[in-house]
């Protein structure tokens, strides 16, 4: 008996590595810790009905920053443990099936479980308030999209410490990603993780596009909508289109795995390029899905600092919107040397040089709307000032790479390392900062604080040149990607050096991040008026922190930038004071059944993964017994009466 | 109406009811472009098939195997429970509850046998030697194939529980909704099949 | 009250028991075609494939407009917007897969 419960465990558990040890008992004390603490101070009931069971927008949204969070922690880790491996020729600190795990790990954390729940996060805090509009058009929806994200992301970290990390690289291509050459379940893993949060993110699509469609307030015609809006209708029907595609990809590379299917084996006419053609049919809209929205982000910064209006407001929204249906367009270009007619590659060349238009268009319209504006360098415009020359560099070096003959040099070097790492972290992650700090004192009534954040700034961004610049040199040089040690011959050793200082630069940049927010909730300048940026849009219209039904009387929209015309119209006196009635307001009920379906996923999603077949159909019946109970559910809603708007209004300042 | 009465409980009712009927509107319209995502899912499903139709591997081939009368038989089956779930909506729009459920019933029969059929059909191939398994074209049929049945039988669960919310709270603004998308969800899996029924099989016999 | 039920039914499906019949009938022909297209081959396989694609298409669109009723609801129509954008998508996928793969297989 003890025999055999230990060779279970020592294939059920991952062994043999000091890191990872050190790793299980940091987590093991966490988790003692957490439940500790919330058993001490009797915050179990707390955490249930305020958190877990929340289907408010701003509650969801926090939730998904804070996992974010969390995940570009790992994700950051993952990639210093890269960096301090390549920093010398012929080190140990790695070994190659290890360092496989990690770059693994790293791609994927940081796409799926670090940049789009932070984008969800992002969407959630900002977009219903931007609109005008009470929640979102299907708040349980929402709910039940986060806790998939959520139960997704924790089923593929689990990988960590239980059954050993997927290693065949961010996108798991065949055959490498196959039985023969991976067996176990880390490859497994990857899928499940990826395919329930990828149910939530494709909910989560068709829930903003009806927000922004259906829920704008009175008056908001749609060419009167912010700009952040208009970037998540467009990232959001890239959803839609983009994930289904997704879904179905890495269902197949399952069935090969458990099924023995042959779509993408070696043998029984399978076909592994086919699934780079179809994983990249969704990989490619993926980064301009996540991209998107960060130009909203510094289009609603820049208007706000330079206090201007954006400059070219129709363009831009041709252009978002052009993007989104372009992005369907391009993706042969990541395959290029894959080998396919010539007539494929023209075409895929030509389409990717043509998004390079909207871009750019995009850039001259934030540098127009800069010029001869009053900017102030607060922390939100530093960041989108930084985004612009690294992100332009990151395009200039993506229009090289398009060049189909010249790309047969680039290809998996550390040139497209560069190239990919610029525009990622120049626009999504400097976007997604941006819109951080911008939106922070809105969801939690404080600022964060200039001085520690300025460090974070001027780390990140030293760091990141320091970084990745020598990288593009290393391309030039033959450094290909996924090496994991390289000899002393190849007179790499210098820019490696370099690039692996810029690393922990940037790392030391997101500490500063971490310290500027726990300094902050004590001792950050508090946010009274609810307009602590002079801004122009709706949301900063209402108290900080927003109340739980967002506005207390639906706002009548009449332009673009409708909070700033209010502004001026007072200023001036032209103002005319509209009689306020109050009303009661109708409002979604929590709910624990999305935790619930969501916690069934996780059971089936990890049978799945150990192909125990019991265990998955257990998990399937439970979400289909919760889909069934709420399909039976129909006391789901309940007003807020007038008096309870009156009081909370009051207590925020506000009088009605 | 009674049922529509009884949901008159509060006190502002009529304001309430309206609140009530735009959400639902804005339910139908969130399931509409669910369903085009679901055509999406079945496109990327319909190119895999494409380009994997003729790699047989030396294993047998569709026109080997196909038994077209069976194919016709179901093809026939769910055109007419797609005409059945439309007069589903007529007795509906009438306001009569019981020929709603009745046609619902004839729907959902119809749908059962599809579904016999297609398990038929699958055990009848397996038997003849073609499985997941066996060649990258049976893979690609039987998952093409097969997600379609799924979403036939997951409709009749749904089908289901929509007929017993029928019998307990008769005509309301939700469950108009909800019998309203449950008919829009049978046409487009009929629409699917159609394409099924031409590319795979009319197209594998030729 | 009665106010209240006509608006419901001006809200979602519309269609008359004739639509419907209709659209019945169209798409048992448009079946029948193909499958004696197929049964007695008239044009080359390649003609024969065109048309029966033909009959698919049209069968789709009568559904679309019969039994879906697209044609109704308020305005702007996003859902046929959607459906639209959506067929593009899935045209570019499967004949895009066909194109790339076209020289591989």
């Amino acid at each position: 008996m003890w025999e055999s419960l230990k060779e279970f465990a020592s294939w059920f558990f991952v062994t043999g590595d000091p890191l990872i040890y050190g790793a299980m008992v940091s987590i093991a004390l966490t988790m003692v810790a957490i439940v500790f603490v919330l058993t001490k101070y009797k915050k179990w009931g707390w955490l249930w009905r305020e958190w877990l069971t929340t289907v408010d927008h701003k509650r969801i949204g926090i939730m998904y920053l804070i996992a974010s969070l969390l995940m570009l922690f790992r994700g950051g880790v993952d990639a210093l443990l890269m960096r301090v491996q390549l920093a010398f020729p012929n080190l140990e600190f790695l070994h190659s099936d290890h360092y496989n795990a990690i770059f693994t790990t790293h791609g994927t954390i940081m796409i799926l479980f670090m940049a789009m729940p932070m984008m969800f996060g992002l969407f959630n805090m900002v977009v219903p308030l931007q609109l005008g509009a009470r929640d979102v058009a299907y708040p349980f929806l929402n709910a039940v999209s986060f806790w998939l994200f959520m139960f997704g992301a924790m089923l593929f970290n689990l990988s960590f410490v239980i059954g050993g990390s997927p290693d065949a690289g961010w996108l798991s291509y065949p055959p490498l990603s196959q039985n023969d050459f991976s067996p176990g379940p880390g490859q497994n893993f990857w899928i499940w993780g990826i395919q329930i949060s990828g149910i939530g993110s494709l909910a989560t699509g068709i829930n903003f596009i009806v927000t922004i469609l259906k829920m704008r307030a009175p008056g908001m015609k749609l060419m009167k909508m912010p700009m952040f809006s208009w970037s998540v209708l467009s990232s959001c029907i890239m959803i839609i289109f983009a994930f289904p595609i997704l879904t179905v990809t890495i269902a197949l590379l399952y069935l090969d795995r458990f099924a023995g299917a042959h779509f993408f084996t070696m043998d029984g006419g399978g076909n592994p390029m086919m699934y780079l053609n179809l994983i990249w049919m969704w990989g490619h809209p993926e980064v301009y899905i996540v991209v998107v929205p960060a130009f909203g982000i510094f289009s609603e910064v820049v208007a706000t600092f330079a206090k201007k209006k954006l400059f070219g407001y129709t363009s831009m929204v041709i252009a978002v919107m052009g993007i989104s249906i372009l992005s369907f367009f391009t993706w042969a270009h990541h395959f290029f040397t894959m080998g396919t007619s010539a007539n494929v590659i023209a075409f895929f060349a030509i389409t990717t040089m043509l998004i390079a238009i909207p871009t750019g268009v995009k850039i001259f319209n934030w540098l127009f709307t800069m010029y001869r504006g009053k900017i102030s360098f607060k922390q939100p415009m530093m960041w989108t000032i930084a985004f612009i020359p690294c992100f332009v560099v990151g395009g200039a070096t993506g229009v090289m790479l398009a060049v189909a003959p010249a790309d047969y040099q680039y290809h998996n070097s550390y040139f497209l390392i560069a190239h990919f790492h610029q525009v990622l972290i120049g626009g999504v992650v400097f976007g997604y900062l941006a819109g951080i700090y911008y939106w922070w004192p809105k969801l939690f009534g404080f600022k964060l604080d200039e001085k520690l954040g300025a460090w974070g700034f001027w780390l990140w961004n030293i760091g990141f040149y320091v970084c990745f610049m020598p990288q593009y040199a290393l391309g030039f040089m033959g450094m290909t990607r996924r090496y994991y040690t390289y000899g002393w011959d190849l007179g790499w050793e210098p820019l490696n050096l370099v690039s692996t200082v810029g690393a922990f630069l940037m790392g030391a940049g997101f500490v500063f991040q971490v310290w500027q927010i726990t300094y902050s909730i004590k001792h950050g300048e508090r946010d009274t008026t609810g307009d602590p940026w002079n801004g122009r849009t709706l949301e900063w219209s209402i108290p900080s922190p927003a109340p739980f039904y967002n506005f207390a009387v639906v706002p009548q929209v009449k332009e673009l930038d409708d909070f700033w015309r209010v502004k001026e119209e007072k200023a001036n006196g032209t103002y005319k004071e509209e009689p306020v009635h109050l009303e009661p307001i109708h409002m979604p009920k929590n709910s624990g059944l999305p935790f619930i379906m969501s916690f069934c996923w996780f059971i089936a999603g990890f049978g799945f993964v150990w192909e125990w077949t019991w265990m998955a159909a257990i998990g399937m019946v439970g979400v289909a017994l919760v889909m069934w109970a709420r399909s039976f559910q129909y006391d789901t809603d309940y007003y807020v009466p007038v008096d309870e708007v009156r009081r909370t209004e009051a207590s925020l300042g506000r009088v009605y | 109406m009674q049922q529509v009465a009884n949901n008159h409980e509060h006190g502002h009712a009529h304001d309430h009811e309206h609140g009530h009927e735009d959400h639902e509107q804005l339910k139908v319209l969130g399931f509409w472009i669910f369903l085009v995502t679901d055509c999406i899912l079945f496109g990327s499903l319909f190119a895999t098939y494409a380009v994997l139709m003729h790699s047989y591997a030396g294993g047998p081939t569709g026109k080997e195997l196909f038994e077209l009368p069976g194919v016709i038989a179901s093809t026939f089956i769910l055109l007419t429970s797609s005409f059945t779930s439309g007069l589903a909506i007529l007795a509906m729009n009438k306001g009569k509850v019981k020929e709603l459920i009745g046609w619902l019933v004839v729907t959902a029969l119809l749908g059962l046998s599809f579904i016999g059929l297609e398990i038929s059909e699958f055990t009848h191939l397996v038997h003849e030697g073609a499985t997941m398994s066996t060649s990258a074209f049976w893979s690609a049929f039987f998952t093409l194939v097969g997600t379609h049945g799924v979403h036939v039988s997951v409709g009749l669960f749904w089908m289901v529980a929509i007929m017993m919310q029928l019998r307990r709270r008769g005509l309301t603004p939700v469950t108009r909704r909800k019998v309203t998308t449950l008919s829009l969800y049978w046409h487009f899996l009929d629409v699917v099949w159609i394409f099924l029924f031409t590319v795979v099989y009319l197209m594998g016999v030729m | 009250m009665a106010n209240h039920t006509n608006h419901n039914s001006h809200a979602e499906s519309h269609g008359s028991l004739k639509s419907y019949v209709i659209g019945f009938i169209l798409s048992i022909v448009l079946t029948i075609i193909p499958l004696v297209l197929v049964m007695n081959p008239l044009f080359s396989k390649v003609g024969t494939i065109v048309a029966i694609m033909i009959m698919a298409v049209l069968q789709f669109v009568i559904q679309l407009f019969f039994f879906m009723h697209i044609r109704e609801g308020e305005k702007p129509r996003w859902n046929v917007q959607t459906l639209v954008l959506g067929l593009v998508i899935v045209l570019t996928i499967v004949a895009g897969s066909i194109w790339i793969m076209a020289f591989n297989v």
